[in-house]
């Protein structure tokens, strides 16, 4: 077996942002990892939306983020941290909108190692040095500078290496022009490694150390060290230095040392200032917990500055600085508001924050206000003895605020986020659709939702109306060329014509010239203020001033078919003869003198719009009865002389040539291509050769069940092209590459573009007798979302009836009923309760926190087609749910029930509960509610549950078990007690369960039933932490692993053959163990590194009538496909393929592709798609060079790749 | 390799062992190796982001909080150790 694997969707998780003007202008740009990729991200500071402008792999795994800019530099850098053992300076080149690797120095071993850096970054804020630190020991710190010719240069790295240090963090000091000077958050633990008392361990001190650069020695010294809150996590600069007009210094310089409930002004010989991390005042806040802050950012306006933390609950607080030259007179902190907890925050100058949330949907907000005159309380350091450092040992006094709705923020923009995904199905069960839905349980807490993927893009419907009768065509058009938006709107009918004029109202209008008794064929506006409609029994040509020419079909003819653009006009009569038409200067349409037979009936014309500068486009392609298209000239030196024929596989319907641009074909100009719909649903893109009008590259791809209907039309100012059949596709252009992808709407009869003022961007469209205008928002997009709000952090769901049923859970919460009964126990205690507080939204303030061992929990019904929650039964008595299982037991007549596992009290780590449960329900009302039949206690968490030949097969902590039902309690059949680690996945087919383990990979369990007996006969030879698993065959299964692997092991047909046939296994029970394991092993055939932590594998048809895959997700959001490949050939063009694409495109974090995708083993028997398909970004020469070693054109590469992609994923 | 190779014959090895932390040799006592393994272990989990955030979710806590935590950790991940014998 061998794999090609592809992303379908790319991670969506953003684990750290920066901003910056990186394109070198003005406006500033944010760069978010994600992981393993880095996107570039441009919001719009008048409308508040943020666009995606750039989205690249990068084959390795980013740790760390950084931006500067060099001194008097107008343009910043990126700096990233990746765990390919070098430091990497990115600049990104807008011309040709790719990162442009300027500097790669290796400084150590690839992976995220203990002693190699990569994990923090620290930048010195004049751009002229930068520290990578590790998390232990290592630092490295590099000299930026400029050479004569102005290029970014920099230095061998010095070291500031300290032995036996755990750094927490490192940040840049602000020191103006002095020495770059660097903070440091350390512990040394070499004492306490030797202090069997423990008591060096009590008493290790948190270091905050400096180190300072000195460009003139070029040597890295530690200036200053000593010890400060032990409970410290987090640095931040504080801004210093005089600036040089003024001679008034920005700030005070130092650091603000973030620890659990404080924060610490620190500077070198100056006294420190200690605030409270504020508190919300909640009746039900657990007040001796700990409170970190999370994230943080510091913004610098003229004059002025301020810090934005957060905390872990999501809140968050300015913190102000007041000061005189270096000294701090006080350091203050204040409630701002309350958002979702951020991965990283940023602040723009224009006035926006970029909220990149730890986990699903990110934010952009803009500022409304700065807090600065609210009456929200304020809490100095001058209110406290000495700064509230008088002890520093003991906590100061807590403070409160009154957590509230958003008040300095307002939402501007929301990016859609899928990670954390936690389990998924693919299933086709939404009506109208021909390919399957992902349905993925995402997020995490009270923001957690279950979304329906499905493959198109999303359309904005504005206007919607009924008609008098089914129009067969509608169009708009302008007045005068240089209009900027239509006037008109005309409708067919079948023996009438329509003409609405756009206004304020949409309204029919009489005088137009148009003929209104016929049909229309086309309409075009022509010239510079010229109308002309075709009809069946000629052309009408309306001149500006009313004036209209009229050119009439010969008698006993009509015009069949007609294709315009502004310059030429070409019509088909019904004796298949073509007359073409061309506007003189005078803006006359003159009639070219002869006409072309074609010999057979022209079913579709088409010409493309007139090139800029020129004066005609010089092809015409004309689709006839005889299933052939040929491309007829329309130059004036051989004008309708056949150029080219292209036999077809069925009667064309219609044509469409369109100027777009494709940068795997032609980088700087646009590629003509003629898109030939078929009548059976199937559409061919061949490429126009400008120079000889052969048509080459023929790509097919099926539509739908109708003849297709093509139409041009205007996308973001770009031509696109609509494809209309039983399904809608647009094919468009998006960061210069193509797309052909579905509309997720009702299907059209026909489509046009539509620019008013209110819709400038807008498409109108035909549904039987409903007119509809329309947008497309979301261009790139390949997955639409749909999704129902949960309450709890989702952890398993399957699919029974046309319902799902889901287990939600969350640690270290109150659930709703528990949070109830604390609240009226303190009503009862005649404690006064804010009902406002309580009552904010869970959504975003998240619900009370717990305790360890504390769980909020609940089952969930819903109907995933309309989209809504059926049923919610949340467990009380601090249950949490983590598996289920529909299980039809034969002892009750198959009739099915439902089995969620559950534990009380459970605590995460160490793995413990007070006792598990089965909670057995019957199904009551067709499945949309559920019955408590009994509760069995077990010992232990179950964690997997699976119906197995009329029982219920269930993993309870390290046990496998059968159970059967009974009156009163399930009843426990058989066990096996062998396994090592707790279970936490299975699967079966015949008498086989597949067991996963949490840490010791998967086994082979033979169920023997005249024996009664669980038997492990198979299992791995590699002990592998598995997170997902799916059975590919009997034999064949394909693991996913914690660690980002995706693994597929198979057992010996034979060996399996021979248990099989055991009818007791006597023979497996006595058989001798391998490696102290069963005594058959199975084999890894394929073994891949995704980089993302495998949440759930599938095998399914993406595909109607397509060949089955694997589609896994992660936890990041990734949505991915492993295809098989069906011939040798396929394997040995595409591994080649991705043997030259790894010399050619290096990693933009210096990672070595291979190496990254065999990252804890080497790779098996599967080809990187995502390396293979950047292919077609490739410069056209490299393209061609690879195309020659591999004996094919660059075209045909380019379609073997589209061809993998699109019959089996369809995307 | 003998501690008497070490001392004596390679000095460059020991070089080596000060420079990478986390090089284990033949005298490595249990304790020794097991705080390496889960140093090791901690930092990895901070430093590859799906793993943070697995763990984030399974406890119910934010990322800020478990990077925190496990750094924490590292500085005695396994307890105390031993006591030495008196020879």
């Amino acid at each position: 077996m061998h794999l090609y694997n592809l992303t379908l969707q790319p991670p969506t998780a953003i684990t750290q942002a920066i901003v910056g003007n990186f394109s070198g202008v003005r406006q500033q740009e944010i760069i978010a990892s994600h992981g393993t990729r880095l996107e570039l991200l441009r919001p719009d500071p008048q409308t508040g939306k943020v666009a995606t402008i750039l989205s690249t792999d990068v084959f390795g795994s980013i740790r760390s983020l950084a931006a500067f800019r060099l001194t008097g530099g107008t343009k910043d850098y990126a700096i990233v941290g990746s765990d390919s053992g070098r430091i990497i300076i990115l600049d990104y080149d807008p011309k040709t909108s790719s990162f442009v690797k300027l500097h790669q120095e290796t400084f150590g071993k690839s992976g995220a190692r203990r002693i190699v850096p990569g994990q923090y970054l620290a930048v010195d804020p004049k751009g002229r040095s930068v520290m990578v630190s590790a998390m232990e020991k290592s630092k490295l710190v590099y000299i930026l500078n400029r050479d004569t010719a102005a290029n970014l240069t920099i230095s061998s790295p010095l070291e500031a290496h300290k032995n036996g240090a755990i750094i927490h963090h490192i940040v840049g000091l602000d020191v103006g022009f002095e020495n770059p000077t660097f903070a440091a958050l350390e512990v040394d633990y070499t004492e306490s490694d030797q202090d069997p008392t423990g008591e060096a361990f009590k008493n290790a001190e948190k270091m905050l150390t400096y180190y300072e650069l000195d460009l003139g020695l070029n040597h890295v010294v530690r200036k200053w060290s000593e010890a400060t809150d032990p409970r410290a996590n987090l640095l931040l600069q504080v801004p210093g230095g005089q600036s040089a007009s003024s001679k008034r210094f920005d700030g005070p310089s130092g650091v603000l040392v973030c620890c659990e409930d404080h924060i610490i002004y620190r500077h070198m010989d100056a006294p420190q200032h200690r605030v409270p991390i504020p508190r919300r005042k909640h009746p039900l806040d657990n007040r001796d917990r700990g409170m970190l802050i999370v994230s943080a950012v510091m913004h610098k306006m003229k004059g002025a500055f301020f810090f934005l933390v957060q905390n872990e609950d999501g809140d968050l607080f300015k913190v102000t600085i007041e000061h005189e030259d270096e000294e701090v007179k006080s350091l203050k902190i204040k409630y701002f508001d309350t958002v979702p907890v951020a991965s990283s925050l940023c602040i723009l100058k224009s006035g926006f924050l970029f909220v990149a949330s730890e986990f699903s949907n990110h934010y952009f907000y803009q500022f409304q206000k700065l807090g600065d005159d609210d009456d929200e309380p304020e809490f100095s350091s001058t209110s406290y003895r000495s700064f509230g450092m008088a002890d520093p040992t003991a906590p100061l006094p807590h403070e409160y605020f009154r957590p509230r709705p958003l008040e300095n923020l307002a939402l501007a923009d929301e990016i859609e986020a899928l990670d954390p995904i936690l389990d998924s199905r693919v299933l086709n069960i939404l009506p109208n659709s021909d390919t399957p839905q992902i349905f993925a349980a995402c997020g995490r807490g009270s923001r957690s939702s279950l979304r329906t993927l499905r493959h198109g893009l999303e359309v904005e419907e504005s206007v919607s109306s009924d008609l008098p009768g089914i129009p067969n065509a509608v169009w708009t058009t302008k007045k005068k060329e240089d209009d900027a938006y239509d006037s008109y709107i005309i409708l067919s009918f079948v023996n009438g014509t329509l003409v609405l004029s756009i206004g304020e109202t949409i309204e029919e209008v009489q005088d137009t010239g148009f003929l209104s008794s016929a049909r229309t064929l086309a309409v075009q506006q022509i010239g510079t203020d010229a109308l002309l409609q075709v009809h069946p029994e000629g052309i009408r040509h309306v001149l500006a001033n009313g004036h209209v020419t009229e050119w009439k079909a010969p008698s006993g003819k009509s015009i069949v078919n007609a294709t315009t653009n502004k310059r030429q006009v070409v019509v088909a009569l019904s004796s298949a003869e073509l007359v073409y038409f061309e506007l003189d200067l005078e803006g006359q349409l003159n009639e070219y003198q002869d006409r072309k037979a074609m010999g057979s009936t022209v079913l579709a014309l088409s010409i493309a719009e007139v090139p800029e500068g020129r004066q005609r486009t010089p092809f015409l392609a004309v689709g006839c009865e005889d299933q052939t298209v040929r491309v007829i000239s329309l130059d004036p030196e051989s004008t309708l002389e056949t150029i080219s024929l292209q036999a077809l596989t069925a009667p064309p319907s219609s044509i469409c040539i369109a100027e777009m641009l494709d940068a795997s074909i032609n980088k700087s100009q646009p590629t003509l291509f003629v898109n030939i719909g078929l009548q059976n649903g199937v559409l061919l893109r061949t490429v126009l050769d400008p120079t000889n009008g052969q048509l080459t590259d023929t790509r097919t791809r099926f539509l739908g069940t109708r003849p297709v209907k093509l139409i041009r039309v205007q996308i973001q100012r770009n031509p696109a092209i609509l494809a209309l059949s039983s399904r809608s596709w647009l094919n468009y252009t998006h960061q210069n590459l193509m797309y052909f992808t579905p509309l997720i709407f009702e299907s059209f009869d026909f489509a046009w573009s539509f620019s008013a003022e209110l819709s400038p961007e807008g498409l109108i469209g035909i549904t039987g007798s409903t007119l509809r205008i329309f947008q497309i928002p979301k261009l790139g997009t390949q997955l639409k979302q749909d999704s129902i709000p949960l309450s709890y952090t989702p952890r398993k769901f399957i699919a029974h009836g046309n319902y799902f049923y889901l287990v939600e859970g969350d640690h270290r919460v109150l659930g709703e009923d528990a949070a109830e009964k604390r609240l009226t126990e303190l009503r009862q205690q005649g404690k006064k309760i804010d009902q406002e507080v309580i009552d904010l939204p869970v959504e975003v303030f998240g619900r009370p926190k717990a305790p360890a061992g504390t769980w909020g929990s609940a089952i969930r019904i819903i109907d995933p087609v309309k989209a809504e929650t059926v049923a919610y039964i949340p467990l009380d008595s601090n249950e949490a749910a983590f598996s289920l299982a529909v299980v039809p037991f034969s002892v009750r007549g198959g009739e099915p029930h439902l089995v969620v596992g559950t534990a009380a009290d459970t605590t995460v780590s160490p793995r413990s509960c007070s006792s598990g449960f089965l909670r057995t329900y019957k199904f009551t009302d067709e499945g949309k509610g559920l019955e408590l039949l009994h509760k069995t206690e077990t010992d232990d968490v179950p964690l997997a549950l699976l119906a197995f030949q009329g029982r219920l097969a269930a993993g309870v902590g390290k046990a496998l078990r059968l159970y059967d039902i009974g009156k009163k309690k399930l009843l426990r059949k058989v066990e096996n007690k062998t396994f090592v680690s707790p279970i936490i996945t299975l699967s079966t087919q015949g008498s086989r369960i597949i067991v996963g383990e949490m840490q010791e990979s998967v086994s082979f369990v033979a169920y023997k039933a005249p024996e009664n007996r669980l038997l492990v006969f198979a299992d791995d030879s590699q002990s592998r932490w598995v997170s997902a698993l799916t059975m590919v065959d009997y034999n064949t299964i394909a693991i996913g692993d914690r660690f980002g692997n995706i693994i597929v092991n198979r057992l010996d047909p034979k060996e399996s053959e021979q248990v099989d046939e055991d009818p007791t296994g006597a023979g497996i029970l006595h058989e001798k163990g391998i490696l102290m394991g069963a005594p058959h092993k199975t084999k890894m055939i394929a073994h891949f590194h995704v980089g993302d932590l495998i949440t759930s594998i599938h095998k399914v048809a993406m595909v109607a009538g397509g060949r089955e895959i694997l589609l896994y997700t992660g936890l990041h959001g990734t949505v991915g496909i492993l295809v098989p490949f069906v011939s040798k050939e396929d394997v040995d063009f595409i591994s080649t393929l991705e043997q030259h694409l790894r010399t050619e495109q290096s990693s933009l974090v210096g990672r070595d592709q291979l190496s990254w995708r065999g990252y804890y083993t080497p790779v098996k028997a599967v080809v990187d798609g995502d390396l293979c398909e950047t292919f077609a970004r490739l410069p056209g020469p490299k393209q061609s060079a690879i195309a020659g070693e591999l004996d094919r054109t660059v075209g045909e590469v380019l379609k073997k790749l589209e061809q993998l992609r699109v019959t089996t994923s369809g995307f | 390799m003998s501690s008497e190779l070490r001392y004596t014959a390679n000095t460059q090895l020991e070089h080596l062992h000060a420079r990478y932390t986390g090089t284990g040799h033949a005298d490595l006592t249990k304790y020794e190796w097991l705080t390496h393994q889960h140093r090791d272990t901690l930092s990895s989990i901070v430093g590859h982001p799906s793993l943070m955030a697995f763990v984030a979710i399974a406890d119910g806590v934010s990322l800020g909080r478990v990077k925190y935590e496990m750094t924490e950790k590292m500085l005695q991940p396994c307890g105390p150790p031993p006591k030495k014998d008196d020879d």
